[in-house]
């Protein structure tokens, strides 16, 4: 099992809050890592810190180490570059409004520099096909706007988007908990397929869907990730009591 | 977010199991004092509780389902449940065991009494310890009784052993006892498997508290894996 992102030491502040505390961990490749815990935790401050969106905030800071590959993200790259390379699905669709579902699913390769027809007809097709979306719209592809489509059909098409820049890892903060329960067993299935070419990593509040979708889960708590383990065993027999405490409910 | 429906349900499951294994613990003592006293009216007590087991089985097993399917139970709850579901029917086939003794005993008084080369009470003691002891493991959620339950089987199964091969024996040696030899063998077998039920009851309270499975394991790996949780 080869390793998409190694964390180390990861501290991040939002002002005079410091939000995540020395926090290490290993994601392995082609899997699928889910991220729990209760609001305020942090969960979503650390995957936000593994596609440096987490700056964009004027008063946040990062200090530690978040490694892809032989790249450490914070050091030796831009950005720009590692947010291609770490795509990002939000809880809430959130489509180009005005671009039609072709565009919005092309809009980050045009920000790349792709320009040619053919190249973007290829991806828009293959990423729609790869976010299960392909056969609901590819009559309508360049008729519809994005905003005209269903929410769990918005979010896919988020995913397509998010595909169509060709990352290497997929971090998806709450993706189904606006959407009803067909569209999020859609989402989940998706999630299966897309193991085999991207790392995802999955913040939920929704213990069953993590206990569903990934082979790891990691518990967040004030800041600190206090277990992360096989997700069959943080859900069958935990180590940590707060672990426990949190997925019986007998928390608060 | 402490889900309190869910915990008083869990509670109620715990009770409901524990008003179980009263009738059982009680069915099967019952038939024991029926062989001693060649009593029918237990023998009759004890086919009438049968009923009563099996219904209280039927219900521990649709609340044990609602609270799987309806509250989606993890980690200790889980086991706590699946502990439940098993300890449930094992309790209800020591159940069926006390009511085959029964059946013996009822044949037994039909026939000459006999003095047979087997200690049917001391057997009975002992597995009937076996299961008061796994019921004190799940009540005092204590591993360390559980674990001794486990050790306690080897004397009942010895004692099964030697009754085959005594009764065998006599039957050869005085084939007019052949009934009685045979009557009591059939009870030496329900009594050993009797303690093969609490070994299982044990199993599960051990499975439950600590998530270890220690089905189909030898003594030795059962002590290695219970020092590592202890650690």
């Amino acid at each position: 099992m080869g390793l998409a992102i190694r964390v180390e030491n990861l501290n991040a502040w939002y002002g005079q809050t410091h939000t995540l505390r020395d926090v290490s961990l290993n994601i392995p490749a082609n899997h699928a890592t889910a991220l729990i815990g209760p609001s305020g935790c942090g969960k979503s401050t650390f995957v936000r810190c593994l596609n440096r969106m987490h700056e964009t905030n004027p008063t946040a800071r990062v200090e530690g180490s978040v490694i892809m590959g032989e790249t450490d993200i914070y050091k030796d790259a831009s950005p720009v570059e590692i947010r291609r390379r770490v795509g990002m699905v939000f809880q809430r669709p959130n489509p180009f409004p005005t671009m039609s579902i072709y565009d919005n699913v092309a809009s980050g390769l045009k920000l790349n520099g792709f320009s040619k027809r053919s190249v973007l007809d290829e991806v828009v097709e293959r990423s729609l096909k790869q976010a299960a979306l392909w056969d609901e719209v590819k009559d309508d592809l360049k008729k519809k706007s994005g905003a005209s489509l269903s929410g769990g059909q918005q979010q896919r098409m988020c995913i397509a988007r998010a595909l169509a820049v060709d990352p290497e890892v997929l971090l998806m903060d709450e993706p189904a908990s606006a959407l009803d329960p067909v569209s999020t067993s859609k989402i989940e299935d998706l999630i299966f397929q897309l193991k085999d070419q991207y790392t995802i990593v999955i913040v939920t509040h929704n213990m069953q869907q993590a206990a569903r979708v990934a082979e790891n889960t990691g518990f967040f708590l004030s800041g600190k990730l206090v277990e992360f383990d096989k997700t069959h065993k943080i859900f069958t027999n935990p180590t940590d009591k707060r672990t426990e405490d949190y997925i019986t409910g007998r928390f608060g | 977010m402490i889900r309190i429906n869910f915990q008083q349900k869990l509670d109620e499951l715990r009770e409901r199991l524990l008003v179980m294994a009263g009738l059982v613990e009680q069915a099967i003592q019952r038939s024991i004092e029926a062989y001693e006293e060649r009593d029918p009216r237990l023998c009759d007590l004890v086919t009438m509780s049968e009923p009563a087991i099996d219904r209280m089985e039927r219900e521990i097993d649709h609340l044990a389902l609602d609270l799987l399917a309806m509250e989606q139970p993890t980690a200790v709850d889980l086991r706590f449940i699946l502990a439940v579901i098993r300890i449930n029917a094992d309790l209800e086939r020591v159940g069926d065991m006390a009511v085959n003794i029964v059946k013996r005993v009822r044949e037994l008084q039909s026939i000459p009494e006999a003095d047979l080369p087997v200690d049917i009470p001391k057997l009975a003691e002992l597995a009937s310890n076996m299961v008061r002891t796994a019921l004190q493991a799940f009540i005092n959620r204590d591993e360390t009784v559980a674990n001794a339950v486990l050790e306690m089987d080897d004397e009942v199964d010895q004692m099964n052993h030697e009754a085959f091969h005594t009764l065998g024996e006599l039957i050869k040696g005085h084939p007019e006892l052949t009934h009685q030899a045979l009557n009591a063998l059939v009870i030496s077998r329900n009594l050993e498997r009797v303690g093969d039920h609490a070994t299982n009851i044990a199993e599960d309270v051990i499975f439950w508290l600590s998530g270890a499975d220690v089905r189909h394991h030898i003594l030795s790996q059962i002590t290695d894996l219970t020092a590592e949780n202890q650690q």
